[in-house]
């Protein structure tokens, strides 16, 4: 996120690389493939999204690139460098609201990766963690514990947490989904509003088709059981202020038409 | 109207509106605040003190007219004693005696319940060992262990220390494993994506995450090893010349001093309410209340 404000690197280096990943993981009766081979490219700046029904393997993708699951085939790198373990590199925001630590306060919760990290002194880490509290209108709530903080705000804070480890990449599991509507689109708002700010590049999963559209700049459709490549389609042009346009419409269409058809596939061959 | 059919029921078409609201100053009421009286119901400690005062009335109550000091000595006779007792330090010194044991029995089954959860919760076989061993040993009254304890360690101290450290390891390991295996996945996630592995990911995420449970299990711990000590020391009684509170229960019985015995047992309860309710219960208002993980 340093340089990618002011020297664009030359197309053609993909910050990720993701090649013929192949992702399984074990319940306690069977092994579930969740993806197969499946193939992405993520350049710096990008809000790549991953869309897909439940089930398509979005979540356990992001997992892979996050390094908590380790491809059965196929390689995920970062940078050229292998992924293999989770790291500060990849910070990610998940759904559930549970992800910050409740015995810390807000102000606390985005200084702790800063300082286990080792990335920056105590004072530095306090500094960044007020700025980003900040970019995500918390200041009032800094010392405030997560317990008393709504869903919304919660989100916030792990947004701002993950920002202010300046990830290489930022990987967003469903992060607005458990949030009612009128907050999500306030979110979606804020988030395109940073990343305009400081242009960091963001994976993003969603099953909202909308979502992926108005968040997303590239937007990568999976197919159910196990998730495989469907599409891979552009919506730079899309946003808020588009949602409505008849471009926009189409756009969701063809999405639509793309996993509805897989819909009713999936449910003649299991009935 | 009676032609209507119900299934064709068409609702009215209604105008529309839109209203100004008022100015929320000229609504009435919107935070007051609460009466005296409700203010001090919300204290927790006063309405402890109520119940407290109120059984020491029916304690009162019942025993003057009993007139039996040597069954049932009065709350004031009892008090008197334990004054008594206090004040020629008997008490003093005998409650020295037990804490300073329970002290050290208490952090010694705490440290190896430590060292025990840790290697539980980082290996399969290490789960395995915890919970069969605390399947066996769980169960067993700390107290049936003296004789043994008495046959390895002799009379004194090392024997007393053990049963200690068998009453609390088991509940506090128990407590605490359980408490490390209910940590959501989320949190073990986000502790990981900081980079924190091994020992530091159990002592910054596992340990505070799992504080409530952990906080239980020290708690039955403490109220285990207590009673343990006591009834041990009234089996057994006396060590190298100075017994603890068990033993100055015991002797007194024999001497027939019942308000002395009273007064024993009274200080038994009170070093109990004390922990419970200065110990632990602040430690529960700096940690878990605070950090809303329990009410």
């Amino acid at each position: 996120m340093n340089d990618a404000g002011n020297a664009p690197p030359p197309v053609g280096t993909p910050l990720l690389e993701v090649d013929g990943v192949t992702l399984q993981y074990k319940t306690r009766e069977h092994l579930v493939t969740a993806t197969y081979r499946v193939g992405f490219q993520v350049h710096r700046g990008d809000r790549f999204v991953l869309l897909g029904p439940s089930g398509c393997g979005k979540s356990t993708l992001l997992k892979g690139v996050g390094g908590f699951l380790r491809p059965v085939e196929g390689s995920i790198r970062l940078n050229g460098r292998a992924v293999d373990r989770p790291g500060p590199d990849r910070m990610m925001v998940f759904q559930e609201f549970d992800q910050l630590l409740p015995w810390k306060t807000v102000q606390q919760n985005v200084m702790f990766p800063l300082v286990t990290g080792g990335s920056c002194s105590a004072r530095e880490a306090a500094e960044r963690a007020r700025a980003y509290i900040d970019k995500v209108k918390l200041t009032e709530f800094r010392d405030v514990y997560p317990h008393m903080l709504s869903g919304g705000m919660k989100q916030r804070v792990a947004i701002a947490r993950a920002m202010a480890m300046e990830p290489e990449i930022l990987l967003m599991d469903e992060p607005f989904a458990a949030l009612d509507a009128l907050t999500r689109r306030k979110m979606q708002e804020e988030l395109l509003q940073l990343w305009s700010d400081i242009r960091f590049t963001v994976l993003f999963v969603t099953h909202s088709i909308e979502e992926a559209i108005i968040v997303g700049n590239r937007i990568l459709v999976l197919s159910p059981h196990p998730g495989q490549v469907k599409a891979e389609l552009n919506s730079e042009t899309h946003g808020h202020g588009t949602a409505g346009d008849a471009a926009f419409l189409a756009l969701q269409h063809r999405i639509h038409a793309m996993l509805f058809a897989e819909a009713v596939e999936d449910t003649r061959v299991h009935p | 109207m009676s032609s209507v059919k119900r299934a064709a029921a068409v609702p009215p078409v209604r105008p529309e509106f839109e209203r100004a609201v008022l100015d929320a100053r000229n609504v009435g009421e919107i935070l007051r605040p609460l009466s005296l009286w409700e203010q001090i119901t919300n204290v927790t400690a006063l309405r402890r003190i109520f119940i407290l005062v109120l059984l020491a009335a029916l304690w009162q109550a019942y025993a003057v007219p009993l007139d039996n000091p040597l069954i049932f000595p009065t709350f004031s006779d009892t008090v008197t004693a334990f004054w008594g007792g206090i004040l020629s330090g008997e008490i003093l010194a005998r409650t020295a005696v037990s804490i300073r044991l329970l002290v050290v029995g208490y952090a010694a089954g705490v440290a190896i319940a430590a060292a025990l959860t840790t290697f539980a919760v980082s290996t399969r076989i290490g789960t395995d060992l915890l919970s069969t061993l605390t399947a066996m040993f769980n169960p067993l009254p700390a107290i049936a262990l003296l004789p043994l304890a008495l046959l390895w360690f002799g009379l004194g101290a090392p024997s007393l220390i053990f049963v200690l450290i068998h009453s609390v390891l088991w509940p506090v390991s128990l407590n605490t494993h359980s408490g490390f295996l209910s940590v959501s996945d989320t949190l073990r996630m986000a502790g990981q994506n900081y980079g924190l592995k091994g020992i530091r990911f159990v002592l910054r995420i596992l340990i505070p995450a799992a504080f409530p449970s952990i906080l239980t299990g020290l708690k039955i711990g403490w109220a285990f090893a207590w009673r343990t000590l006591i009834a041990a020391e009234l089996v057994f009684g006396v060590s190298s010349g100075s017994g603890g509170l068990g033993w100055y229960i015991f002797q007194n019985r024999n001497e027939l001093e019942i308000a002395n015995v009273f007064a024993g047992l009274f200080t038994v309860i009170l070093i109990g309410l004390l922990v419970e309710s200065v110990v632990f219960r602040s430690l529960e208002a700096r940690t878990v209340r605070k950090w809303g993980m329990q009410r």
